[in-house]
This record gives structure tokens, C-alpha cells and sequence, in this order.
């Protein structure tokens, strides 16, 4: 447990330092920059402005700043002519630096106040994404061949088929516009945020589902199944006590990849739905040349998808005992 | 080592906790997000980059910006004239370069402190100078010694007496060029240049005292560095003066074009130069030759000019002429020495002087305003609160709005266009905003002028307007919008008014075949090759691009393609002057032609054209000097009609403004530069919303008008408003 936990660091460190290093110099490479805008700049302003964003020295230089091996403002290292009193700054500090387009705010005070939005989105989305995806999925799994399974797995089939921001639209026709019972986007009270979590999760619902009905019906032809039921249990307890338990292993191998896409799916949802989270900054920063900004995103949503999935390895050890973590596959 | 089997009450226990914990993180995040609706609500469309005055530029920003600072002066909602604001009054002097304003007495900041001329001497001051790194520096330039001081290069030493700067290459051997001081000192009449020692006055050389023209003329520059060099000579130093900067290999500095030299001193006379660095030498010329002066009981601001502008009061309402006060940025400076230019901008730190401050702020969601109750007209200040929202989804927008959750939204989606177009909320009014296309003219076959002038003509903007953009815009056959009142203008085509509309257009388009054909090309010359119009990511954008690169094919037999580019390499494109033919628009800052005409002087940042002509850069600099307004108003007549023979840009249609309004609202109206004051704004009672119906439209389609039916204004200080537009000294 241990060894693995120390191997997924050790991996995880070296895939962050490529991601910061090529996402870095990616976008340094691309076209266009954080000042341009339909006005041009004098030139003297842009130097100015330039400056004042260190976008004027070497790549190289702009490079070791943002990581910040060394802090190379004035509390920096004495050696580099800094008073020695923060000599690391940068990413290794924690700090990814001010936005270029926000410049009233750190990439930190942006991500802090984005994120946990976003969390909350995200969990109200997975927990009905769950919610409804494995009841769906059971039920089929247990009356399969019926109506209602029939009609379950076209509802999934659609729900896989259809992009969220699709499904945001009937539901904004549907709950604002011929019902009026929930506000049609923006945030500030709980209920902003029914809307795009349902439509944010009706995907992973659907696909869940599937997932589910296929775990099941396969551990319900498991022997272990049928000695239950030779013991004489309820339907009901071999059911939830034995059947669940290993059919639904492939959504917990699913939540991982769920998680990340919930994530970084939201920005379509939450650009429709004026939700002010994380997701939205993902493209716009780009969009804006926003270096520092896109950079921290992207570190953040690498972190999470890491440290997501080294979640659900764990989580596999506790659903089912045979799987180790030493034959990490 | 393998995980024994764990007892299940553990993972259940170890399920609940995360269960748990997600809820609450989701709770308290719902908890904290709870926030009622303001009394008055706007969609901004996007984040603004920041809630400094002096840093930022667009649209949303000033939105921002009107309703939590004040400048000198504020404009009347509805004609845009200049209404007292920081300022009780102003005069100005008969040539137009001298402005004196009294301060309003007992105008405080939100904070308390009283706010007199001193806070816009530095306000001005801080927009000016390097280390804030302004965009909109420049549009305090107009005022005397402005430009020279922002660009004083910072790697310089300088001299005081001679306003000239000193860059040593080598021990002993000296670049030195002069700043702009001397000259523009001396345009403002009667006032002494730089200091008695200003060797300019030793040799009595009046030309200098002239425009900034001048600066074309290598003799002026010859004989200033002679009497230059005689004078230091004159006071003892050995000099050899090694190279100028025309002929001698200067010119590669791009400092160095005008008024340069080097030259060899010993280091003794280096010692006696006294020469400074460039903090000190900007803090004296700043007291001395920039032309904005606070007297010494804060009462009153004076600013000198460089030349008259006409706009120069417009400029006063506009934001980067707002004030910020130095005591908070003083207070934040020291409370947090690495962040402070975060710091002070926080809502709980900024210290503002508008109708309105920053209460609450969410980063891509909404900044609430809320009123400050110390400024000076409060009690005539409406709403409480106001809600600035971030939303750049145009339909969420659009929805929104229809729902009743925002006031004004200022963009609906463009294929709704024709069913809001009669209702009483939606009334597009002219913009001053002009749709045009750029033409690479360093580029064949655009080079000649034949060919752009060929496109030009063929093109059909009556279809552009009311089959894509559809509110109302008018075909434009000019640079400048013709919604500019008093401006003439010069138009490139035949007039094309309603009845003689498609006449004209079809004798247009003989005339483009006939000058194609006389380029060289068509049946009976060469092919034309195939271009590209370029245009970045936007519905109307490519629906304007693939009509008229269907209507080129289809009339003038041209091969073209479109080519979509997302914003920022669009821009680089354009830039860089990687295109064929280029989509392109320009929002007027001011009510003044010359903001759509000074764009296309030979070399200017924002022409992009690769096109430039003596005669046009002349008559713009010409026009800037000229006081008699009418004859002013004729140069840059003369200008554009030149622009518009050579064509280096394709007019194709003026803006018009597409505002969304609660019907109730009042204190707004559509005007030219699309500008709009919160502090102005109020909820109409029935009565007022009843009359105002009467009198409008009788055919318009009515919309529930949301909102409290109780004005939230007191009608008798409405009144003062509109009396004081008129009484408002100019």
C-alpha cells in the first residue's frame, strides 16, 4: 500500500513537471498575446506593459520564475541579488502568479473562488449521475428482456448520445419557459444549481447505467449468486448484500474517469448556465492568452484527474478483496 | 503488501465520511452563494479586467467605471454635454488650450477624505507615467509636455537645464537627444520654455516655439544641435560632437529618429554636468513643464493644452481621466509590499468617489454595487444596489433578461433580431461604430488601387443590412459614421438614397468590371488570383464574409475564400499584415471624426494597412492645430475624401446600438456612444411608464414591465438633472 502510494507520487511528480513544461511553452508559442486587443498598443505602453509582466525577458528565465526553483524578485536569494527572505517563489511555492486578463486577482484567488463552485456542481452531478444511473442500471439488469428494461436502455442510449448543453436546452424550455420552477441560470441559491447538475450528469447517468446493468447481469451468472440463492436468502439481500457489491465495480472503475469528465465537461455547462466555476477559465484563458491562468488550471486539472483515479485504484481494495495493489496493471 | 479484507462497519464508515463531506462543502458553498436580487440588474458580458480606472480599456469596463468613479465632468445621459461632476464649473480659454476647473467643495471620497484638484494631479500623473503601464495613456497626451513625459526612456540620464537626455554608450561618449519640453513649453502662449538656460533662448530661435511639424524639418534639428553644442561649448566644456542621427547610422534606434547626437566629453566636464537619473528628471519636469497644475489650496486644476481638442471635456467624463486616491494606494502600499496592486483593489480596500461602490465580487459571476452614501448628489441616486453580471453566453443572456432576473442586456443573439425589433424594449439607435474591411495594400494585386476600389464599388450593403445584421444599420460609404452631427464627410460611391438605390448600384458595378479589366484583368488579361477574406470567430462576421465572397465571384468573376481565425491570431494576422482582405470594425471614443481618421496616418499602430500618404498625414496634423472648428471640421473632410480614393479600407456599414430595457426604466437613453449612467437611472412609476407609452410608439409591442411600481427617485431632483444640462457652463 505504502510502495504504491510512494510509486504513484514519484510518477505523479515527473507527469506535472511535463505537463507545466510543455503546456508552458506551448502556449508561448502559439500566436498572439495577452495585450493585444483590437487597439494597438503604443509602442512604448506595450514595453511598459511588457515589462511590468517580466514578458520581456527570455523564455528561459520567464520559465524558471513561474516554476520558481528560484524566486527571482527582490526576496529572492542573495546570490541572485534578492534579500534571501522567500528564495523559492513560483509554482514550487504554491503561488501560480497574477492573471493577466483579471488584474485584480492572483490565479490563486481565481481558482479559490471558482473551484469549490465547481466541486459543488460536479458532486450534485455525480451523486445524481449515480443515483439514477444504478438504479436504472439494476432494474434492467433484474427485468431484463421487459418493457421497462427496453425503455430504460433507449433512455441511456439517448442520454449517451446527447450533449449535455442539448439536454440543458430542453430543460431550460421545460422548467423555465413552460414551467416556470427554476431560475434559468446564473448562481446564487441552491436552486441555480438543479439545472445544469441534472444536465451535467445525465450523460454519466446514462452511461452509468449501462455499465451497471452489463456488471450485473454478468454477477448474477456468477456461482457464488447461485449459492446464495440455493441458501434460500431473499431475493432482495442477495441482491444488495452479494450481486451489488460486484456489479458495480466497473462504474467504481468509471467514477475516475467521471470525476475528470464532470470536471472538465462543466465548462459547456456552466458557460450556458452563467455558473461561475473553474470549468469556464479552461478555454477563456486560452482564448485570452491568459498564461498564468490557463497554466493553472491546467496543473489543477491534472492534480485532480491524478489524484481522482489514485482514488479509485484504492477504492477497488475495499469493494473487492482479490485485486491487489501491487500488480498495478 | 496486500490489504486484508477490512471490516465492511470501517468502508461504510469511511463511504459516509466522504458522503458527508461532500455535502457539506457543497452546503457551505450554497450558503456563502445566497444573495438576493439588487434592485437593478445588467449584463456586462464579461469579466472586466480590473476595477482600476487607469489599466483598464473596453466597453464593459467604462460601465463599471461610470458608476463607482467620477471624473471632473459627467455627461447628460441624453445629449452626451458636459454636467458639472467633480468639477462645480470650468472655463476655457478663447484659443482652447487653457482649461480651469474649480473643484466641487466638500466632494468626498468613499473613506471620507475630502477630495480636491491634488487628487487628479496625481490621478493624471499616475495614468501618465510608465509604471502603471496604461493602455489608454495616450489619451492624455493632448495635454502639454503629456507624451514626452510618459515616453522619457528610463535607462536615460538627463540634463535639466536643456531638456535634453543623456545616454552615456561608453565612459565619456554621450548619446543625447532632447525631449520634447522645449517645444511643446513653449506652444502655450506667454509661458517661459524649459529654463533661462535653455539654449534656445540664449539664440532667441523662434521657429521653435512652432508645431510639432516641425519635427520633419532636418534643418530645425541641424541648427538646434549647433547652438546646442555652442552653448556647452560657450560654458567651457571640450566637445566633439562623432555622429547625427540622419546621416551617421542612428537611425536604428528607435529613440533615436529625431534630434539625436553623440558626442565625446572628458570625464571632468561628465562630473560638472550634473547629470540625473530618470526618477529626478521626471519629478522636475513633471512640476514644471507637464501642463497640469493643482493650486496650492486644492481648489483649483489648471491644464495647458498642446492643441485645441475640441473633445477635451468629453475626455474629463471618460474613465482614465477618473481619480484614485493616493492615500489608499499609499495605506495598501504599505499594509502589503509585495501585493499591494492586488490588494487595493479589493472590494473591502477600494476606495471610490462615484454614485455607487463595490460591495460584493465574484469573479466571472457579478460585481454588486452598492450606493455610497457619501457622494455628493446621493439623494439623487435611485437604486440601492446594482447587479453587474458577467454572462457572455448571448442566449443565457438573452433568457435572462426575458425572464426578468437582468434590466438591460446590450447584445441579444442575432437571429432574434427581427422579433424584437418591434417591441418597445429593443430600440437600436445610431452608433458610433463603423464596419469596414482592411485591404493589404503592400500586397498584389491590392496594391492597385484600381482593384480596391473595384471591390469596393461592388459590393451590395443594402443586402448586407437588412438580410444579416438586420437592426437597422445603415449602408456606410465613408470611414466615419454618418450619425456624427455636424461632420460632412467624404463618401467614395454615388449617393445611394432609397429611390436611386439600385441604379446607382448597377452603374457601380460597370464601373468595378471596367476597372478591373483596366488592372489588367479579366476576360481579356490575366487571372485574377485567388484571396482570402479574413475574419475572426463570429455568426455575422462570416455570414458578411461568405455574401460578399459570393457576391465578388458572382459579379467581378473573382476566386475567394474565406478564412476564420480565432481572435488573438486574427489580430496577429492583421498585425503582422498577413492577409488579403481583412474584416474590421471601430467604436469611436469620442463624438469627433478624427477618431476614425487619425488611425490611418502613414506608420500608425492601428492601420494596419501597409497604405500611407504625405497629404493625408499632413492634413490630420494640420486639423489637430486648428482652432476655427468648421475649417477644422473641412480638413478632415479633405482627409477622408482622400482616404476613400485610395481605399485602403472598405466602409460596409455604420453600428447601431442593441440594447435590451426593462420598459420601466428610466434615465436611459440611446445615444452615439452607447454610454449609459447608472447614477442616473430609476424604476418609472405607472403613471411615468403610462405617459411615456402614450408618447411613443403607438404600434410598439408592450412587455410586462417588471420592477417596483414606486419610482425609486424622487421626481423633483430628476428635474434639476435636465435644468443643470442646460445652464451647464461650456
Amino acid at each position: 500500500m505504502l510502495r504504491f502510494l510512494l510509486r504513484r507520487a514519484m510518477w505523479f511528480a515527473i507527469t506535472l513537471f511535463v505537463v507545466v513544461t510543455v503546456s508552458f511553452f506551448l502556449m508561448r508559442a502559439v500566436r498572439g498575446g495577452p495585450f493585444d486587443g483590437e487597439r494597438a498598443l503604443n509602442p512604448a505602453i506595450e514595453r511598459n506593459l511588457q515589462a511590468r509582466y517580466h514578458l520581456d525577458w527570455p523564455q528561459w528565465k520567464q520559465y524558471l520564475a513561474y516554476i520558481g526553483p528560484f524566486n527571482l524578485d527582490e526576496e529572492g536569494p542573495e546570490f541572485l541579488g534578492g534579500d534571501g527572505a522567500r528564495p523559492f517563489g513560483g509554482v514550487l511555492a504554491g503561488d501560480f502568479g497574477p492573471s493577466f486578463k483579471y488584474r485584480d486577482f492572483t490565479v490563486n484567488d481565481i481558482i479559490g473562488q471558482s473551484l469549490p463552485i465547481s466541486a459543488a456542481l460536479g458532486s450534485i452531478a455525480l451523486a445524481w449521475a449515480l443515483l439514477l444511473g444504478l438504479t436504472a442500471g439494476v432494474a434492467s439488469a433484474l427485468w431484463r428482456g421487459t418493457k421497462t428494461d427496453v425503455a430504460l436502455r433507449l433512455a441511456a442510449t439517448t442520454g449517451i448520445a446527447l450533449p449535455n448543453f442539448v439536454i440543458a436546452g430542453f430543460l431550460v424550455i421545460l422548467f423555465v419557459f413552460l414551467v416556470p420552477l427554476l431560475p434559468v441560470a446564473g448562481y446564487g441559491s441552491p436552486a441555480h444549481l438543479i439545472l445544469p447538475g441534472f444536465a451535467l450528469g445525465a450523460p454519466f447517468a446514462a452511461y452509468i447505467a449501462r455499465l451497471s446493468r452489463t456488471g450485473m447481469l454478468e454477477v448474477l451468472h456468477q456461482d457464488y449468486i447461485r449459492t446464495a440463492r440455493a441458501k434460500g436468502l431473499s431475493e432482495r439481500l442477495v441482491i444488495l448484500r452479494h450481486a451489488l457489491k460486484g456489479g458495480i465495480l466497473p462504474v467504481v472503475s468509471y467514477l475516475g474517469p467521471a470525476t475528470a469528465g464532470i470536471l472538465t465537461g462543466s465548462l459547456v455547462i456552466e458557460r450556458i448556465f452563467a455558473i461561475p466555476g473553474t470549468g469556464s477559465h479552461f478555454v477563456n484563458s486560452a482564448l485570452n492568452r491568459d498564461y498564468t491562468l490557463a497554466m493553472g488550471v491546467t496543473i489543477l486539472y491534472t492534480v485532480l484527474v491524478y489524484a481522482l483515479n489514485t482514488l479509485v485504484d484504492l477504492a477497488y481494495t475495499l469493494l473487492d478483496p482479490r485485486i491487489e495493489l501491487e500488480d498495478e496493471a | 503488501m496486500a490489504s486484508s479484507p477490512r471490516p465492511a462497519r470501517l468502508r461504510q464508515l469511511l463511504a459516509l465520511a466522504i458522503l458527508a463531506g461532500l455535502a457539506v462543502a457543497a452546503g457551505s458553498v450554497l450558503a456563502a452563494a445566497r444573495l438576493d436580487r439588487a434592485d437593478f440588474v445588467l449584463n456586462n458580458a464579461t469579466e472586466i479586467q480590473s476595477l482600476d480606472p487607469h489599466t483598464v480599456t473596453g466597453v464593459p469596463e467604462g460601465r463599471v467605471m461610470r458608476a463607482i468613479y467620477e471624473g471632473l465632468v459627467v455627461k447628460h445621459p441624453e445629449t452626451l454635454a458636459p454636467l458639472p461632476g467633480m468639477a462645480a464649473s470650468w472655463e476655457v480659454s478663447d484659443d482652447g488650450l487653457h482649461y480651469r476647473f474649480h473643484m466641487r467643495s466638500g466632494a468626498v471620497w468613499s473613506d471620507g477624505e475630502l477630495i480636491d484638484a491634488e487628487d487628479f494631479a496625481f490621478a493624471w500623473r499616475r495614468l501618465l507615467s510608465p509604471e502603471t503601464a496604461a493602455e489608454y495613456a495616450y489619451q492624455l497626451w493632448c495635454v502639454e509636455g503629456a507624451e514626452a513625459w510618459t515616453l522619457l526612456p528610463d535607462d536615460r540620464r538627463y540634463r535639466a537645464f536643456d531638456g535634453s537626455w543623456w545616454q552615456e554608450i561608453e565612459p565619456g561618449r554621450f548619446r543625447v537627444g532632447r525631449t520634447d519640453f522645449v517645444r511643446t513649453a513653449s506652444v502655450a502662449a506667454g509661458s517661459r520654455p524649459f529654463t533661462s538656460n535653455d539654449p534656445m533662448q540664449h539664440v532667441g530661435f523662434p521657429e521653435v516655439r512652432g508645431s510639432r511639424t516641425e519635427e520633419a524639418d532636418g534643418g530645425t534639428a541641424d541648427f538646434w544641435r549647433y547652438e546646442f553644442t555652442r552653448a556647452l561649448q560657450r560654458d567651457g566644456y571640450e566637445l566633439q560632437v562623432l555622429a547625427t542621427n540622419s546621416s551617421d547610422g542612428l537611425d536604428g534606434d528607435p529613440d533615436a529618429s529625431r534630434w539625436v547626437f553623440e558626442l565625446q566629453l572628458d570625464p571632468d566636464a561628465v562630473a560638472r554636468l550634473e547629470l540625473m537619473d530618470a526618477a529626478t528628471f521626471r519629478e522636475l519636469t513633471w512640476r514644471e513643464h507637464v501642463g497640469i497644475k493643482a493650486s496650492d489650496d486644492g481648489t483649483v486644476l489648471d491644464v495647458t493644452l498642446n492643441q485645441p481638442t475640441p473633445y477635451f471635456l468629453d475626455l474629463c467624463a471618460f474613465y482614465p481621466l477618473f481619480p484614485v486616491s493616493a492615500s489608499a494606494i499609499e495605506r495598501a502600499k504599505e499594509r502589503w509590499p509585495a501585493t499591494w496592486r492586488i490588494e487595493w483593489l479589493k472590494p473591502e480596500h477600494l476606495v471610490t468617489n462615484g454614485p455607487y461602490r463595490v460591495a460584493f465580487r465574484r469573479v466571472n459571476d457579478r460585481i454588486r454595487l452598492a450606493k455610497n452614501s457619501t457622494y455628493w448628489d446621493a439623494d439623487r441616486v435611485a437604486f440601492d444596489t446594482i447587479d453587474v453580471l458577467a454572462v457572455d453566453h448571448l442566449g443565457t443572456s438573452l433568457n435572462l433578461y426575458l425572464t426578468g432576473e437582468v434590466d438591460w442586456i446590450d447584445r441579444p443573439i442575432a437571429g432574434v433580431i427581427p422579433r424584437l425589433m418591434p417591441r418597445e424594449d429593443f430600440e437600436p439607435a445610431p452608433y458610433l461604430g463603423s464596419y469596414f474591411y482592411r485591404v493589404n495594400t503592400t500586397k498584389p494585386p491590392f496594391d492597385d488601387v484600381r482593384v480596391r476600389r473595384a471591390l469596393a464599388l461592388a459590393i451590395d450593403r443594402r443586402e448586407i443590412c437588412e438580410k444579416i445584421t438586420k437592426s437597422g444599420e445603415q449602408p456606410a460609404h465613408g470611414i466615419v459614421p454618418r450619425s456624427l452631427a455636424g461632420y460632412p464627410g467624404a463618401d467614395f460611391a454615388h449617393a445611394r438614397d432609397e429611390a436611386t438605390y439600385e441604379a446607382n448600384l448597377a452603374k457601380d458595378l460597370d464601373e468595378a468590371k471596367r476597372l478591373l479589366a483596366d488592372a489588367g484583368y479579366g476576360p481579356d488579361g490575366d487571372e485574377f488570383p485567388t484571396f482570402e477574406i479574413l475574419y475572426n470567430t463570429d455568426q455575422t462576421h462570416k455570414d458578411v464574409a461568405e455574401v460578399l465572397a459570393s457576391r465578388w465571384a458572382r459579379d467581378l468573376g473573382l476566386s475567394v475564400k474565406t478564412l476564420n481565425q480565432e481572435w488573438k491570431v486574427y489580430l496577429d494576422s492583421q498585425r503582422t499584415l498577413d492577409y488579403d482582405v481583412s474584416r474590421s470594425a471601430w467604436i469611436g471614443d469620442y463624438l469627433d471624426a478624427n477618431s476614425f481618421l487619425d488611425l490611418w496616418v502613414t506608420d500608425g499602430e492601428n492601420n494596419r494597412t501597409g497604405w500611407g500618404d504625405a497629404r493625408y498625414d499632413a492634413l490630420i496634423a494640420q486639423a489637430a492645430r486648428e482652432p476655427n472648428e468648421a475649417r477644422r471640421l473641412e480638413l478632415l473632410t479633405e482627409a477622408e475624401a482622400i482616404l476613400m480614393e485610395a481605399l485602403p479600407v472598405i466602409p460596409l456599414y455604420d453600428y447601431t446600438t442593441r440594447n435590451l430595457t426593462n420598459p420601466r426604466l428610466g434615465g436611459f437613453f440611446g445615444n452615439a456612444l452607447d454610454e449609459h449612467f447608472p447614477k442616473f437611472f430609476y424604476w418609472m412609476d405607472d403613471a411615468e411608464l403610462a405617459a411615456k407609452r402614450a408618447a411613443g410608439d403607438p404600434d410598439a409591442v408592450r412587455v410586462p414591465a417588471r420592477g417596483p411600481s414606486a419610482g425609486m427617485y424622487p421626481p423633483a431632483g430628476r428635474d434639476a438633472v435636465y435644468r443643470a444640462s442646460n445652464e451647464a457652463p461650456r
